[in-house]
């Protein structure tokens, strides 16, 4: 499997590697603009997950890559063929549906076999037979072939869902946020499971998610959608260490955010002027000149409690307190940047012990670790 | 409050009963209970008018039943594909042609029926040989046509409701599947909503059998059971027409029952609990 890291915008069918590909690919409903010249390489084998929020595109622009859209201007490429007028029948792909779109009227074996079923000529009885039970080994359902679809539980149905598109083997699995209607010990669980048959078939995965958490431990590249834009591309880390601006910091990962204006820029490290005058040091997240209006991002965990004042921390008092297991979350007040959240490791609470509401700490970070970009 | 819904459930239902009490009467008089027996219904099914018209009402009612399934099914799925106003109108123009009054439709087929033949036979008479052309007139076809046009509209409500209720995604993944826009119909479609074809066919069936407005207008020398009925009461009510009406009630009620029981049940299985 091929991992890609930083940020990586292929636009060509020739692009080597790629399984498919968007090239200015812009889809209208009306006036609406669901996905706005979008162009991005999906690399074979990789799982690439579209992440955004709610009416972003990112269900426009997997339907597009299975045929249900056809791009109102811009070409899609499947395997280095343009598909735009390929319907979704002909193409090699298929789709895990948001709510499984089991086929009622068939058993739990008729609909895994339903691909396959299709297939020209058709194989043999037995052969679809072996492949089904294979496919329902995979996501760990033997025996449940005769089943009818109402007797499966929530789970179970999404797995068969699941069994139903890669039994075809198809050249992309694409999945619309397949584990949304689960449980959160179920989700959690697909997961790990989806992730562990994606290693094992190698098959291209683009998955579909408003949920972070699952795109960041899941995905080998996330793409940030907002308004039918692509605003960022890159591995979960990436994104998270270095977001191109505000949106992506907030959007991957929880963050702290103050609003200033850029006053001094020297190398990588710039220095900001809050609306009350404080100043702030950080690292440059983007090019951005001085004068401009700019937001710091300092992750919750880059800053640090402590009772006794140290040069360059800064006066706060603790509000709320939540005990997370191997963390314990702290909500505090700075008088002029106002409410923090600062994640402290246990072991850092082991000696001094923690912090009680309305007490009185300082927090401290590192410059290094305060991220200066643009404020879109 | 009781006492009035029991009076009207009186009032509804005490005609029937008294019908089918009197259907078992021993005796000849409609109006006096002489002791239990069969033998109307027994004489029922052995006059030979009886038997001509119960097979005319099948066979109308089972060939119109058959096209308004054929056609309304159609039409659905036509209708399924619009959007907008265009969608507005056909359904509230299928809602009318469901009440429109029984007499009216007589009426105005009738009238319509009659300009058609009026037009067309002179023509035929003029393309085939001498005396050898054949003539378009009242019967059997009319009686037909005239129910299916009517029953047609009660498959495409029933059908409306159904595909409706289908999730558009179901089609999306058998396409998904790579099975054609055919194949996807054969396989998806048509199963989803047979419940609804086979109790369409069933309502459409009962409401030809029964219907009497609307054949007496355009049955021609044709007698169906109905009208059958209609004009030996004429001559007074006797055991054997309460027998005969029995005999439709149970038939009816039968059908009826059926096309709810599947109606429900395709419904449990296409139900949002099962996708
Ligand atoms: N068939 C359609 N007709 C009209 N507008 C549509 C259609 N499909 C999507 N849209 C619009 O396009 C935009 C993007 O929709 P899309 O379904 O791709 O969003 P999404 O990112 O998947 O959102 P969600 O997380 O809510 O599923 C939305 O504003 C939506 O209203
Ligand atoms: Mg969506």
């Amino acid at each position: 499997m091929q991992r890609i890291t930083g940020s990586f915008e292929t636009s060509g069918r020739d692009g080597e590697g790629l399984i498919a590909a968007f090239r200015a690919a812009t889809k209208r409903f009306g006036d609406v603009v669901a996905a706005d010249a979008l162009t991005l390489g999906i690399v074979r084998g990789e799982f690439l997950s579209f992440l955004g929020p709610s009416g972003c595109g990112k269900t426009t622009a997997l339907r597009m890559l299975a045929g249900f859209e056809t791009p109102t201007s811009g070409e899609v490429f499947l395997d280095g063929e343009e598909v735009s007028a390929v319907p979704p029948y002909r193409r090699p792909v298929n789709m895990v549906f948001q709510h499984y779109a089991l086929f009622p009227h068939l058993t739990v074996a008729q609909n895994i076999a339903y691909g396959l079923w299709q297939r020209r000529p058709r194989p043999e009885r037995a052969e679809i037979a072996r492949q089904v039970d294979r496919a329902l080994a995979m996501v760990r359902l033997s025996g449940f072939g005769p089943r009818r679809i109402w007797e499966m539980s929530g789970g179970q149905q999404q797995r068969v869902a699941l069994a139903r598109a890669i039994v075809n083997e198809p050249k992309i699995l694409l999945l619309d946020e397949p584990l949304a209607a689960l449980d959160r010990k179920l989700r959690r669980e697909m997961q790990i499971e989806l992730q562990t048959l994606q290693r094992e078939l190698g098959i291209t995965f683009v998955l579909v998610t408003h949920d972070q958490e699952e795109a960041l431990s899941m995905s080998d590249r996330i793409c940030i959608m907002r308004g039918g834009r692509i605003v960022q591309i890159g591995a979960p880390a990436d994104l998270y260490d270095r977001p191109h601006n505000r949106y992506v910091a907030d959007f991957v990962g929880k963050s702290n955010f103050v609003d200033g204006v850029l006053r001094e820029v020297s190398g990588a490290l710039g220095r900001i002027e809050t609306a009350q005058g404080l100043g702030l040091g950080g690292r440059m997240g983007g090019p951005v000149a001085p004068g401009a209006r700019v937001t710091l991002s300092i992750r919750p965990e880059q800053i640090g409690l402590a009772r006794a004042a140290q040069p360059g921390a800064e006066p706060v008092s603790v509000v709320n307190r939540i005990f997370l297991g191997e963390h314990t979350e702290y909500l505090v007040r700075h008088a002029q940047l106002g409410d923090l959240l600062v994640l402290v490791p246990r072991q850092a609470e082991a000696g001094a012990g923690g912090f009680a509401p309305g007490e009185s700490a300082f927090a401290s970070w590192h410059p290094d670790a305060a991220l200066i970009l643009p404020q879109d | 409050m009781r006492l009035y819904a029991l009076a009207v459930f009186g009032f509804l239902y005490l005609p029937i009963a008294i019908i089918a009490l009197f259907s078992f009467n021993a005796g000849r008089h409609a109006s006096q209970f002489a002791g239990f027996s069969t033998q109307w219904y027994g004489k029922a099914l052995a006059n030979p008018f009886v038997m001509e018209a119960l097979w005319t009402s099948v066979s109308v009612a089972f060939a119109s039943a058959l096209i308004a399934s054929v056609f309304g099914t159609m039409a659905a799925l036509a209708l399924q594909g619009m959007r907008g106003r265009v969608r507005a109108i056909a359904d509230a123009l299928i809602y009318i042609a469901v009440m429109v009054p029984g007499i009216v439709i007589g009426i105005a087929t009738l009238i319509a029926l009659v300009t058609l033949f009026g037009w067309i036979n002179p023509l035929l008479a003029r393309l085939a040989p001498e005396g050898a052309a054949p003539q378009l007139g009242m019967g059997h076809g009319t009686l037909i046509a005239a129910h299916a046009l009517f029953s047609m509209a009660l498959v495409i409500l029933i059908l409306r409701a159904r595909l409706e209720g289908m999730d558009r995604a179901l089609i999306e993944a058998s396409a998904d599947l790579y099975a054609p826009p055919l194949a996807t119909f054969r396989q998806v479609t048509l199963p989803m909503i047979f419940p609804g074809i086979l109790a369409g066919f069933l309502l459409s069936f009962t409401f030809s059998f029964d219907d009497f407005i609307i054949a007496f207008f355009v049955a021609g020398s044709e007698t169906t059971l109905p009208i059958y009925v209609f004009s030996s009461i004429r001559r007074g009510v006797t055991p054997e027409i309460n027998a005969i009406g029995t005999m439709v009630l149970g038939a009816s009620l039968v059908l009826l029952i059926a096309a709810q029981l599947i109606l429900r049940r395709g419904r449990r299985a296409a139900g949002k609990d099962g996708g």
